[in-house]
């Protein structure tokens, strides 16, 4: 029933988009995917892009909130992009903090963050 | 009152139907896609609480026409254990499911008016509004 959201790996970093909207079950299948690829490849860094997500609820972002403790304890960094206007003003509503530390406007601009804050 | 719709809350897959049944009404009534998200997410939180406390229920929407204002109409109902402190869930913060306890205190935030009606054992109705602007 769910479709596997795809992680791709380029040099050192995965990046991931969003495509389409998210279920509880793929989210969660979504979360684990991420960390098992992250081991596999022993990447370093990870761009999650939310430019095609138009809404999120409590549940999708503690996920994705979760996913980025996750991957830090794991030692890699995430970085969150093209969240969208109401995706940012329905979050700050229903008052969750995403707990991202690092976010860039879009992919290209995450993908320079993430080389920078990794050192090359 | 005109066109009511709704979908049964069994599955968690039903979430998904309910908050697309909204977001798609949305859209129709013509909110802007801000309110659209505002209306989806809180949609999906309210369903979602249906899943988790009560395993079953149902979310109907209604499009409101008063006065020439229009607007939305979603009303969360299940039968139930209900919900022992009403101004409890509408803090911060409180949670008894290990979530985020963002839910019903955040949804009533991204609508205009929210009403909820519980009776312990016998179940809960929740019915918010948003108007178009």
């Amino acid at each position: 029933m769910s479709l596997k959201v795809p992680i791709l790996k380029l040099y050192d970093c995965l990046i991931v988009s969003i495509q389409w909207e998210l279920d509880d079950h793929m989210a969660m299948m979504f979360q684990e995917d991420l960390l098992n690829k992250l081991y596999e490849t022993g990447a370093r860094g990870v761009v999650l892009d939310l430019t095609f997500v138009d809404f999120m609820d409590s549940y999708i972002a503690k996920v994705i909130g979760d996913a980025i403790n996750m991957v830090a304890l794991m030692g890699a960094k995430l970085v969150l992009t093209g969240i969208q206007p109401p995706v940012a003003i329905t979050l700050v509503e229903l008052g969750i903090s995403l707990n991202a530390n690092s976010t860039a406007l879009d992919l290209e601009k995450g993908l320079e963050q993430l080389r920078k804050e990794l050192g090359g | 009152m005109a066109k009511q719709t709704s979908v049964e809350i069994v599955t968690e897959w039903d979430i998904v139907a309910a908050r697309q049944l909204g977001r798609n009404e949305a859209k129709a009534l013509g909110f802007g896609t801000v309110d659209q998200a505002r209306i989806t997410t809180a949609i999906s939180e309210l369903a979602r609480n249906i899943y988790l406390y009560a395993r079953v229920g149902r979310i109907d929407i209604e499009r409101l026409d008063e006065d020439g204002k229009q607007g939305i109409l979603i009303v969360a109902s299940d039968k139930g254990a209900g919900i022992e402190d009403v101004r409890k869930v509408l803090e911060d913060g409180y949670s008894t499911s290990g979530g985020l306890g963002a839910g019903l205190p955040g949804v009533k935030r991204l609508m205009d008016s929210m009403d909820i009606v519980s009776k312990s054992g016998e179940g809960t109705t929740i019915t918010i509004t948003k108007w178009l602007r």
